[in-house]
Order: C-alpha cells, then sequence, then structure tokens
C-alpha cells in the first residue's frame, strides 16, 4: 500500500494538539518538559477548558512555558507560584487554575509556598518537573539531585553529609490534609505518557469538583545537565531516579496509598 | 484477516533528532536522517514505511510534538 | 447623613477597604500594622460584600498571592510594616514590571532591621525610589490623618487602575494606631468598571492568551517596556497632590508629610503667633513629587527645611526641585523617636530666624 494511500485526514490517529502554539520549544533535544507541555494542553482539550484555566509559570527551564501553551498564562517569581496561584483561585474560584514548577523552583526555594498551598488546600493543580538538577542556570545541585550526582556545584558528586540528602516533598505534601491527589509519573516512554497524562485528568478533575489540591510530580530529564545523550539519559533516568523516586500513586481521593 | 498499515510525517524542522522516538518505536520503522535541517539536527522519518503499524508510540513520547501519525486496516 | 466613626488608623484603612468594594486582601501579621487584617476578619467582609481575605505564611507569600490577584483585574490589597514590605520587594518589582494596579500599605516603624514597632518615615526613598530591583516607581499616597487614611484607599485604587501600576499608602505608626473621628464613605458595589482587556480570564477565542510578565528576555523588548514605563511615571505628574498651609505669605517653608506634618502644622501655628511667617508645603502623594510646586515656591521664601521622621530623604527631593536657589535644611528625628512641634521650632529658629 502506497504512503500516500495512507496519508490521508481520515486516516489522522494523532496530531499535536492545537492547543500548542506554532512556537518552537526553547527546550534541549530529548528534555521532557515538551511532552509534559503537550499533555497537559491535551486534557485541556479534552475537557474544553482552555476558556477558563490559567497556568502559572516558573522560573527555571519552563520560564517560557506561555510561550508554548496556548492558555493565559501569569508568570512568577521563582518558587512563587503556588502563592501566584492562590491569589488567582481565591478571587476566581471557578476558573481552573494551575502551576507548573521544577524542582529547585518548587522544592528549594519555593518550599514555603509549596507546603502551605498544599496545607491550605487550594483548589489548583501543581505540576511539579523533577529532573534532578537546576537546567537552566547550568546544572547546578538541586534539592532532589541524588547523593552522588554530579553538578555543576557538586563536580565531584553529591556529599549528603556536607549538602544534605535528596529529599522527597511529593511524600512530604502526601501527608497534609489538604492534598487530595498527589502521583508521581514520567513521560520518558509511551506506556508511562499514557499513564501521566491520565493523572493529569484526574487532577484537573478533581480541580472542577473543587476536592483540594492535586500534586504530579514528573521524573523527567536533564541530558543536557546530565552531559548524556537524550537515550541515554532516559535510561539512566529508570535506573538512578527511579529507586529513589518510585513511580505511581502516592494518595488517592485524599487517602494514602503509599508512604 | 485485517492488517494495519500506518505511517508517519514528521515536521523536519521542528525535529531536534532526539532519537527518543526511535528507541521507542516497536517495529523498527524510525530512523535518523543522515542529512540535518536547517537546525543542524538529524531528524527522524521512516526507514521502514511498510513496519509502520501507526501505533502513535513515537508521537506520544516526542518532545516536540513533530509527529503525526496515520493509520489504516487493509482487509 | 454623614456617617461617623471613631477609629484607628489602621481599622480605617480596613473599613475603607471594604467600603471602596475592594475585592480581595491578603496579609501577614506585622506591628503596628496588624488591626488591619484583624478587623477585616472580624468585619466578616465574605458576607458584607464578598471581599476575600487570606492571611499568608510570610510577606513574600501574601506579596505574590496580590500579584496573582491583581493579574485577575480585582481590585486587591496588602497591608504590611517595613520590615515586611522589604520582603516584599521582590514582588512588588514584579507587579510593577507586569503593571498589576493594586494597593500596598506600608504603616513605617523605625528601622533598619527589625528596628523598633514606633512610627518613623524612613522608608521614603524604599517607597519612591522603587524599592525593589529595576527601574519603576509606586505611586505613593501619604496621610495625615485617619481621615485620609480612609479616603485614600478608594483614590489608591483608581490612580491604580489609571496608570495599571501598585499604588502604596506610606503611613506609619503613629496614624496607624492613633484614633481619630473619620467620617466613613458610602459603601461602593464590589464591581469592576476598570479596562479588563489585559487580564488572564481563561483565553476566549476572540483574542489571543493573555500573558502576566515581566520577562523580556530580548533587550531591545525589554528596553521598549521601560521607556513605556518612564513615559507613564512621567504622566502622572498631573495627579500630584499637595496641601498648602499658610504658604501664601511666608518668607520660610516646611515640607513634611504624613505624621510629621501634622507636628509642622503646629509649628506654624505657634510661629505664626509669635509673629514668624512660616508655610508649610504638605504632600499628599510623595510620587508624584509635587516637585513644580516647591519649585515656585522656592522663589519667594527665604529657605526651606525638610521635616521627617528620619535621617533625611525626602530633603533630597526637595533640594532637587529648589536646584540650589534657597537653602534647604533637613530635621528629624529617627529610629522611632518623634520630634515634637518645640525641637522642630526650635531648629527653625536656629536655621531661619538665626540670621534675620
Amino acid at each position: 500500500m502506497d504512503i500516500k494511500e495512507i496519508i490521508k485526514p481520515e486516516n489522522l490517529v494523532y496530531k499535536r494538539t492545537p492547543l500548542m502554539t506554532d512556537a518552537t520549544l526553547s527546550y534541549c533535544p530529548g528534555c521532557g518538559h515538551g511532552t509534559i507541555h503537550r499533555l497537559i494542553m491535551e486534557v485541556v482539550e479534552e475537557m474544553g477548558i482552555q476558556q477558563e484555566i490559567i497556568g502559572i509559570a516558573p522560573v527555571g527551564c519552563a520560564v517560557l512555558a506561555y510561550e508554548f501553551m496556548d492558555v493565559d498564562f501569569t508568570e512568577a517569581a521563582h518558587g512563587r507560584a503556588p502563592a501566584v496561584a492562590t491569589g488567582i483561585k481565591r478571587l476566581w474560584p471557578g476558573k481552573f487554575v494551575f502551576t507548573y514548577q521544577g524542582d529547585g523552583d518548587l522544592a528549594a526555594i519555593g518550599t514555603g509556598e509549596t507546603i502551605h498551598a498544599c496545607n491550605r488546600g487550594e483548589n489548583i493543580t501543581i505540576f511539579f518537573v523533577n529532573n534532578g538538577i537546576y537546567g537552566m542556570t547550568g546544572g547546578q545541585m538541586a534539592p532532589t539531585t541524588l547523593e552522588g550526582m554530579r553538578s555543576s556545584t557538586t563536580p565531584y558528586g553529591r556529599n549528603s553529609t556536607a549538602m544534605g540528602p535528596p529529599y522527597k516533598i511529593t511524600e512530604m505534601i502526601a501527608q497534609l490534609p489538604g492534598t487530595y491527589y498527589v502521583t508521581r509519573q514520567s513521560v520518558h516512554k509511551p506506556g508511562p505518557v499514557r499513564k501521566a497524562k491520565k493523572a493529569i485528568r484526574i487532577a484537573l478533575e478533581a480541580q472542577k469538583e473543587n476536592k483540594g489540591l492535586s500534586f504530579i510530580e514528573f521524573v523527567s530529564n536533564c541530558n543536557s545537565g546530565w552531559k548524556m545523550t537524550p537515550v541515554d539519559s532516559n535510561i539512566w533516568m529508570e535506573e538512578n531516579m527511579f529507586p529513589f523516586y518510585p513511580m505511581g500513586d502516592i494518595k488517592v481521593e485524599g487517602k494514602l496509598v503509599k508512604n | 484477516m485485517a492488517k494495519v498499515k500506518g505511517a508517519i510525517v514528521v515536521e523536519v524542522e521542528r525535529c531536534k533528532g532526539c532519537q527518543v522516538c526511535m528507541v521507542n518505536c516497536p517495529t523498527d520503522t524510525i530512523g535518523m536522517e543522515e542529512e540535518v535541517n536547517g537546525k543542524g539536527y538529524h531528524y527522524a522519518y521512516m526507514k521502514n514505511p511498510d513496519y509502520c503499524t501507526g501505533c502513535t508510540n513515537c508521537a506520544v513520547v516526542c518532545p516536540d510534538g513533530v509527529i503525526t501519525v496515520y493509520r489504516v486496516k487493509q482487509n | 447623613m454623614k456617617e461617623l466613626a471613631l477609629m484607628k488608623g489602621n481599622e480605617a484603612i480596613a473599613e475603607a477597604a471594604i467600603r471602596a468594594g475592594v475585592d480581595g486582601y491578603f496579609g501577614y501579621p506585622i506591628t503596628p500594622q496588624s488591626e488591619v487584617m484583624e478587623y477585616l476578619t472580624l468585619q466578616k467582609p465574605e458576607e458584607r460584600t464578598g471581599m476575600v481575605i487570606l492571611q499568608a505564611e510570610s510577606e513574600i507569600a501574601s506579596i505574590n498571592m496580590l500579584y496573582g490577584a491583581a493579574g485577575t483585574g480585582k481590585k486587591v490589597m496588602t497591608s504590611s510594616s517595613s520590615p515586611g514590605i522589604s520582603l516584599m520587594q521582590e514582588g512588588i518589582s514584579y507587579i510593577a514590571g507586569a503593571e498589576l494596579p493594586c494597593l500596598v500599605v506600608n504603616v513605617v516603624r523605625g528601622g533598619p532591621g527589625l528596628g523598633t514597632i514606633q512610627p518613623s518615615q524612613a522608608d521614603y526613598f524604599q517607597a519612591t525610589k522603587g524599592g525593589g530591583h529595576g527601574d519603576y516607581h509606586l505611586i505613593v499616597l501619604a496621610p495625615a490623618s485617619v481621615q485620609e487614611m480612609a479616603d485614600f484607599v478608594d483614590l489608591a485604587f483608581n490612580l491604580a487602575f489609571k496608570y495599571r501600576n501598585p499604588a502604596m499608602i506610606l503611613s506609619d505608626g503613629l496614624i496607624g494606631q492613633m484614633m481619630e473621628k473619620v467620617e466613613l464613605p458610602p459603601q461602593k458595589e464590589r464591581v469592576t468598571t476598570f479596562d479588563q482587556s489585559w487580564v488572564t480570564t481563561g483565553k476566549t477565542d476572540d483574542r489571543e492568551r493573555n500573558i502576566i510578565t515581566s520577562l523580556n528576555l530580548d533587550p531591545d523588548r525589554q528596553y521598549e517596556h521601560n521607556l513605556k514605563l518612564q513615559e507613564k511615571y512621567k504622566n502622572m505628574e498631573q495627579d500630584v497632590m499637595f496641601e498648602r498651609i499658610a504658604c501664601d505669605d511666608a518668607d520660610f517653608l516646611l515640607v513634611a508629610y504624613g505624621s510629621s506634618a501634622r507636628i509642622c502644622q503646629k509649628v506654624v501655628e505657634v510661629a505664626r503667633g509669635r509673629g514668624k511667617r512660616i508655610g508649610l508645603l504638605r504632600p499628599q502623594t510623595l510620587f508624584p513629587f509635587p516637585t513644580r510646586e516647591i519649585a515656585k515656591l522656592s522663589r519667594r521664601v527665604k529657605a526651606i527645611m525638610s521635616v521627617e521622621l528620619s535621617a533625611g530623604q525626602m530633603v533630597e527631593d526637595v533640594r532637587l526641585a529648589v536646584k540650589g536657589k534657597v537653602p534647604v535644611y533637613h530635621y528629624g528625628m529617627m529610629g522611632g523617636k518623634i520630634h515634637s512641634p518645640d525641637d522642630v521650632l526650635h531648629a527653625v529658629e536656629e536655621k531661619f530666624m538665626g540670621g534675620f
């Protein structure tokens, strides 16, 4: 069968959602940010909520997230996205509000804002991309950098005695009564991508029903920061990140399913 | 028996040549072009077009969303 | 019929906020302004008008809640005192950069550092020169009475929305804590009548997405943005406000704002009783600053004294206005100590009267 016979509008099974803008993503080749952006926009499209959703962009690699997702956006200062989201959501409880934050943003400089927004049970959704490193500023140690892992500020590997160990903020916030749905996902393979998309849907549906705060951590790669090829970085992530940051739901419908 | 045939279209100029689609293709359809695009990346293409089943795995993992997938059932 | 009340300045701000139809307040406790949020929560504004009140986990959080909330195009405010306002400076810079209208109240206390909880005017530089990073200004209003604490809330929002710029009420612990009679403004409906085209409401089909940001990675764009901001600050001059007290025949001019202006008003009274022709110019807006008015008066008076509860901050703006035409002095106590009318009068006589 000729390819031209296949490539016809009636045979279309997958196309990038129009809710992603035409701008070329500013991310490195193979970076999970692009996939996560697209999944969020696919769910927004499927739920038909483009006209009711406002995103909060972080400081970090995703600082320009608003260039790529075709929804209204507010750009927050470093770490402050949950507070910014709180301000919007409190004045517009009927709209959808989400933050999109990296590990330095959410788990270091913005720890206070993260924990208190979770504790208040703000009806927002937090998308947390954990790649174990400060990507945009050049690969420095993040709160999530693994023990022994090299970064530009831990050139001989993270020494937990001197620098403290990596910590799992996702498990921490799952303990707070305000969080409704807490899960950890990845987007490096087709199966995980499909699961991650389901998680995004659950989170935004929960927001629709005012259930409390939903929090999705995506363990993702940073091939530039880790100094690997994109494909190798995904393998390294499976072998090194996943044992410390295990995949799966931590809290479902307000109940802990995993400690 | 019905056979599923697929095809992909790659937006060449948006492809960054990361190869994530290639390693996630279950049928070894995708390869990286020897030539480079305007940005200097070896972009993805159908190396073995006959193998494609239109499973969309490549498209869903593509970080840049550059792959469009088509599928037909053949009798 | 007039609705009169006896209340603290901090309470007057809170009551005026409810009556101005403010949509949201985000705050964090700090002396000497905690009564603002205490009064608000006691009043159940969520029932009175639907106003949202939220106590944040820090001033950093409250200013960022304000940033988010201001992007909804509604009337939102916060209040704090000097150390808390210092913590907010990052957020205020973002708000100014993103051109969001909102109100920040600073009930100033003595510094630097943790300082004292007593009144001070030492945050003048911070309030009028920007405060955070980058080239920007706030609209700064300086109330000198509990009445003005109430009246300036609505005024601040009108100016903030007119220019899409954050406004600050620069008060101090004296005016925040003292009780006075105040005529309360009528209750306004909590509706937004200002331009909403830039607001993040959720992207509708008939427009491009709205983005609230202060980020312009392209220096040409950032340069253009800065030019636009500077043009805006220049335009604000048309909204300058001040009060002239006994200035018409004055030989000597005092310039003072807020609580210091109240003290100076007494100084003028006493000095006039002794036959000394002293006048007082009281800026009600510190940014825009009454530069022209001071320049005008400087052609007629023999000397000027800026009287502030600081080491001399506003005096620099007075000097810029006077351009060396007449001597400009400063007098004022710092760190929470308040000068009395006698202190000021003494300083005035020493400086002004000695040579005549």
